[in-house]
Formats: C-alpha cells, sequence, structure tokens
C-alpha cells in the first residue's frame, strides 16, 4: 500500500473503528477474560480504542520511516509485523495503575483480542476492503476530501 | 490484417449514392464513395451539412473510444460496471483484440508469454479492483502446494525478503480475454483507422473513422457523431537515436542496427550460426530483458557471444538525496516498477497533483530517470559474464556508427574509444513526438489541444484535453500521450486504471453514468467473480 499521511489516519479512524468494532463485537462474549460480559465489552472497546488512539501517534512515526523508502509505499508485512510493537504497548499501559481505567484484563483475553483485532483488519485491508472502496488505493489510503 | 472479430459496419441506413458499383472484366468492383475534402480538413468546427456534402455517412454512439488498445479496454471495462449499455459505447481501433499492441512487443522486447512482467500483483487491467490480485488468482489456480504457497510467500514478503511478485504474460491475457467477453467488448469495436476528432458546431465531436480495405461495403470514411470522445492512442512511435537513424538511412541496413521493440529474432538466430559481439544500448528493463536472452542463448546453446554495454550515464550505487534515494550499482539505477510505487495513488500522486509547469517538469526529473528491477538471476547471469570476461560495460555516448568490412560496425564513443561489433540493439527507448501521431497532430492543430509541461498532450486532473471542450461534449485522453500530466506513470496498467476511474467519475458527474457507489462495486465485484456476463 501506498499510504499518504491522511490516508493513514483515515484508515486508522475510521476503517479500525469499524471493521475491528464489528469483530470486537462479536468476539467480546467468548473471550477468555473471567469477567461478566459487560466488563468483558469494556474491557474489549478500551483496548480496540487504545489501538486506534495510540495509533495516529504510531502512523507519524510509520510515515517518517516511509520518507526513507524510495517508492514511499509500506509493504504489507510492515503493516503486519506493526503488530507486535503496538500490541505490546497496549499490553504494557494496561499492566500500569497510573491510567484512569481499571480493567482487569488476562493476558490470555488481550492477546486473543489484539492478534485477532490485527490479523481481522490487516487481512480486510490487504484486498477485500478495495471492492467496497474501490477508489481508496488510488487516494494513499484517504476515503473522502 | 486479418477480419478482426468486431462489429464492422455495412452502410446501411445510409443514402445508396454513397455506393457506386461499376462492373469490370474482374467482375463488380465498388467505388468507395464519401471521403474527405479540402474544406473539411481546412475547417476546425464541422457542421453535419459539411459531411453532407463530402458524403461521409454518420453514425451515432454517445461515448467513443478510440485506440483500441488497453488504455480503451479498461475504460470500456469501468464504464461498463458503472451500468453504461453496449449500445452506447463504441471502440474505433484498427486491433483485433485490446491486447494485441501489448502483446507484440511484450514478445519482441524479450518477454515470452511465460515469463513475468514488471507490473504489481494487484494492478489488474481485468479487475478494476485489483482484488483478487495475480498472486491470489495464481495460488488458487496452482496445482500443488507449493505453487499455492509461493506466490502467497512472495507478496506477504514482497520487497523485503522476496522480491516483487509479478504476473505472467499469459496470465494477464487470459485474464483480459475471459473479461472481454464478460463485459461483451467485440460487440463495441468498430475497425478501422481513426483520421481525425473535431469539435461539432452544435456541440460534442466528430470522428472519422477509415474503414478497412476489405470492407468495401461501407464508405471509405464514416463520422461517428458522440458527446464524449476517449483518446487512447498508446505510443507515437519508436524514435531512433541520431547516430542510429543515421547508419540505417545511410547503409540501407537496418537488420544489423535494430530497436530491441522491433522483432530482431534473426540477430538471435544468426549469433547461433556464427559468433559475434554485441553492442547493447540503455539501462532501463529492456537493457536487461536483452541481455538475459543473450546470455540465455549464450548458455543454451554454448555460444561465444560477447557484449559490451554502453551507459549514457552509469550509476555507481545508491543515488540520491536523503528521501530521495534509489538503489543502484554495475550501471544501472534500480527500481521495482516503472515509477516508485506511492505515484500509482500515494504522495507522489498527491505531490504530482499539486504541481503545474516547470515544477511538474522538475517534479518529474525527481522521480529519476531509467531504471530496471533488481532481479537476483539476471544479477547473478551478470556476475557470471563480468567473472568469465565476455560482458563489458564502456561509458559515453556514441558518436556515430560506421560500416566496416565483414559486416561489422565501429561505434565511436565521445571519449575517443571505438568498439567493434556485429549487432547494435537499441534499448534506449525513445518514444517519437506526439506530433508525429496523425491523431494527436490533428488535435493540436485543430481542436484546441496543448502541450503538457513534458511536451506531451495537456490533460485535467480529470483527463479532460484541456482546451478541446465542446458544448456538452468532453475529450479525454490517457495512456502515453498525456505522459507528464498530474498523474505519473499513466501509460501503465494502473496509470490506465486510474485514468478510467477519473474519466468515469467525470462522466458520472455529468450524468452520463451512474458513479460507481459502494454498493454497486460490491454486486459488480461479485459478478465480476461469478463472471456473469453483462
Amino acid at each position: 500500500m501506498t499510504y499518504s499521511l491522511a490516508g493513514r489516519m483515515h484508515t486508522r479512524i475510521v476503517l479500525f473503528a469499524v471493521i475491528g468494532g464489528i469483530w470486537t463485537a462479536l468476539i467480546a462474549p467468548i473471550l477468555p477474560t473471567r469477567l461478566p460480559l459487560g466488563r468483558s465489552y469494556e474491557m474489549s472497546f478500551t483496548v480496540l480504542g487504545l489501538i486506534i488512539v495510540l495509533g495516529l501517534l504510531w502512523e507519524l512515526l510509520y510515515h517518517l520511516l516511509q520518507q526513507y523508502r524510495w517508492d514511499k509505499d509500506w509493504p504489507t508485512a510492515f503493516s503486519l509485523l506493526a503488530g507486535v510493537p503496538e500490541g505490546t504497548l497496549i499490553w504494557l499501559l494496561l499492566g500500569t495503575d497510573t491510567w484512569f481505567w481499571d480493567v482487569p484484563v488476562t493476558a490470555r483475553g488481550y492477546w486473543l483480542l489484539f492478534v485477532s483485532i490485527w490479523l481481522v483488519v490487516w487481512v480486510a485491508l490487504s484486498g477485500p476492503i478495495r471492492v467496497l472502496l474501490v477508489r481508496r488505493r488510488w487516494r494513499g489510503g484517504k476515503l473522502f476530501g | 490484417m486479418g477480419r478482426p472479430g468486431g462489429q464492422t459496419f455495412t452502410g446501411a441506413g445510409r443514402p445508396s449514392h454513397y455506393r457506386d458499383h461499376t462492373m469490370t472484366d474482374a467482375g463488380p468492383s465498388v467505388v468507395r464513395a464519401g471521403d474527405l475534402t479540402p474544406e473539411l480538413v481546412d475547417t476546425d468546427i464541422w457542421s453535419e451539412q459539411l459531411l453532407f456534402d463530402a458524403g461521409i455517412p454518420i453514425l451515432e454512439a454517445p461515448l467513443i473510444s478510440v485506440g483500441g488498445g488497453i488504455g480503451s479496454f479498461v475504460l470500456v471495462d469501468h464504464l461498463r460496471i458503472c451500468g453504461v449499455r453496449t449500445e452506447s459505447l463504441r471502440v474505433l481501433t484498427p486491433l483485433s483484440t485490446p491486447w494485441e499492441s501489448f502483446a507484440y512487443l511484450t514478445r519482441v522486447s524479450q518477454v515470452p508469454i511465460g515469463a513475468r512482467l514488471r507490473s504489481d500483483s494487484s494492478a489488474c487491467p481485468d479487475n478494476i479492483w485489483g482484488f483478487p490480485s495475480y498472486a491470489l488468482r495464481e495460488a488458487v489456480g496452482a496445482d500443488t502446494v507449493r505453487g499455492f504457497l509461493a506466490p502467497l510467500w512472495q507478496v506477504l514478503t514482497e520487497p523485503l525478503l522476496a522480491e516483487h511478485y509479478t504476473p505472467r504474460v499469459g496470465q494477464v491475457l487470459d485474464w483480459m480475454a475471459r473479461e472481454s467477453r464478460r463485459i461483451r467488448y467485440p460487440e463495441m469495436v468498430a475497425t478501422g483507422q481513426v483520421r481525425m476528432v473535431r469539435r461539432r458546431a452544435a456541440g460534442g465531436y466528430f470522428t472519422i473513422l477509415t474503414t478497412p480495405e476489405w470492407n468495401t461495403a461501407a464508405a471509405r470514411r464514416i463520422a461517428f457523431r458522440s458527446t464524449y470522445v476517449h483518446l487512447a492512442v498508446g505510443y507515437a512511435g519508436l524514435k531512433f537515436l541520431p547516430d542510429i537513424a543515421t547508419y540505417r538511412e545511410s547503409t540501407r541496413n537496418s537488420s544489423r542496427v535494430v530497436n530491441a521493440y522491433e522483432p530482431h529474432e534473426h540477430v538471435y538466430d544468426q549469433l547461433r550460426s556464427r559468433p559475434g559481439t554485441v553492442l547493447v544500448r540503455g539501462s532501463g528493463i529492456v537493457a536487461s530483458r536483452i541481455l538475459h536472452r543473450l546470455i540465455d542463448e549464450r548458455n543454451t546453446h554454448g555460444l561465444q557471444t560477447r557484449v559490451v554495454h554502453i551507459f549514457g550515464s552509469y550509476v555507481s550505487g545508491p543515488h540520491g538525496p536523503r528521501f530521495m534515494r534509489r538503489g543502484g550499482g554495475d550501471g544501472f539505477a534500480y527500481q521495482a516498477f516503472d515509477d516508485p510505487k506511492a505515484v500509482w495513488g500515494g504522495q507522489l500522486r498527491d505531490r504530482a497533483r499539486r504541481t503545474e509547469g516547470a515544477e511538474r517538469a522538475a517534479f518529474y526529473d525527481s522521480l529519476g530517470a531509467t531504471s530496471t528491477p533488481y532481479r537476483r538471476n539476471w544479477q547473478i547471469q551478470l556476475a557470471t559474464a563480468r567473472a568469465e570476461g565476455w560482458y563489458s560495460t564502456v561509458i559515453g555516448e556514441v558518436d556515430a556508427l560506421e560500416a566496416g568490412s565483414d559486416d561489422l560496425i565501429t561505434a565511436r564513443i565521445q571519449s575517443g574509444d571505438s568498439v567493434l561489433a556485429s549487432f547494435v540493439i537499441d534499448c534506449a527507448g525513445l518514444e517519437s513526438d506526439i506530433g508525429e501521431q496523425r491523431i494527436l497532430a490533428d488535435l493540436l492543430q485543430h481542436t484546441g489541444a496543448g502541450r503538457n509541461p513534458l511536451g506531451r498532450l495537456d490533460v485535467e486532473p480529470s483527463f479532460e484535453v484541456r482546451g478541446t471542450r465542446s458544448g456538452r461534449g468532453r475529450l479525454y485522453a490517457s495512456g502515453a500521450a498525456t505522459h507528464g500530466s498530474y498523474l505519473p506513470g499513466v501509460d501503465t496498467f494502473l496509470g490506465l486504471q486510474i485514468a478510467a476511474q477519473e474519466i468515469a467519475d467525470d462522466l458520472a458527474a455529468e450524468g452520463f453514468c451512474p458513479r460507481l457507489n459502494l454498493f454497486r462495486s460490491a454486486r459488480e465485484w461479485f459478478r465480476w467473480a461469478t463472471n456473469r456476463v453483462l
């Protein structure tokens, strides 16, 4: 994919929210979180929210790194592997007590959720999304404007 | 040329005086009436009366696409997917299939049907969505587990652990043939050579088609009246380097000094029967293909061919400023595709879109000149050739080619060196000026078209040709003729598809067709996937 910065932001906000949101809503009830359903949803959507909000900062870094590439592209493997640092950062943040939420997460519950969201969004963005958004790939990932 | 499968015009509906049957000794002969008059040629804007006076019949179609190559094909494909009926579209072309020129050029420039192109997996002229990509289709169609996994692994790890996945020529052609049947492309084709496009006094355009000689039933010229015209006429033609042109003119021999885009199998044939030295000029993908063929020939047939490669500019390593740095080495600049990938829809496309005039030319310059992809097998071949001493490089421009004794050619280099060779293969890839192309020359002279900062046809971001509007009518152009536009890489699969998309959106805004929205796109993709005929 050849992202522009605006395209990265659109993708991170809208597509992660929509595709990730649908997936999260489906998977939250069956996650091994040892929490009541409401709390499980709360934890799951907190994680998705963090993927999006922190992701906006990550995207700035990725865009900077992209400038070192002659093709100004972002290989699909980069999009996949970005999940490693991003997932780790959120896991570490959830483990601190300095944040305003108080969501007890299990490692299994968290990683199953994060990895599955990441893979579902990555697979969708790697091809099928073009069926619905036929102009997106030619606009650096932008959805409007 | 054989009789193409497309629609031909029998002259139905025309007054009978357009045809004049006379009896000769050999049987009936048909004098084909209806030709251009000096008045028509000299008049910029035409009326129906003018054509009637000249005896040229008029046919009607809302949109005409001139060219009939892949540029026409992808636009027509797009419009058919948007819901435009076949009756509303006419493709005027001398080609029997949209891929005829492409297949010919790839074949002579040493990309056999089974070889891989220099094209991205998701650049699919048969599929506007680029999904499933060619890699995915190759995987699904594979007979073995390895055949299934290899293309998928390659697209997953490209260009980091593996080279970019690229489709095979045959694969691209087969899928285009499938899509051609699906959208009923042949039904929209009118065979012949387009001579000119002129504005119509009451709005829209007249496109003059010269019908083929074999079609004696049709008038010699037919005028197509349309609101919209699309030009995708391809490359204006080969242009030879000055020293090559001089050599060929003075010796009247074009068999030993050839352009890589000319048929030149005789070079390889003769090298099999008699060893020789080949001078290769140019440092792009075509030079790489030619070298590959020469080396394969040498290896397969145990030949003693020697290769001297002349570089006008020699790239010794990575080059360019920090944020526009391109790989290179051994004379070549390395780049996966014709342009940096982001020109087809990333930040480089955005930047190009914001440039005008000299700034545009400078931007194109910054994208770098000729390049070739870094392919491991080519690297190994050339490294072996260098080590064994039968491949050498010379840096400099050729001043002159001189015919010598024993069929040898002497190339005089500016530095004072000279090289003796049996054959010269020019891979510099020079293209003629658009003024050499008859339709475009006419457009520049009579229809108000102008040139862009790179000297080609000047188009809007919507690919409408600037200065040619005619009432409600719109004239669009895409492909090589518009190189230098707001979209670099226009003469590639993706470039043509992006242009088609922009034109279709502009036409949708004009009310010609529905805009391809999310729902229509999904439904049409499903129809594509199930190969439903439109």
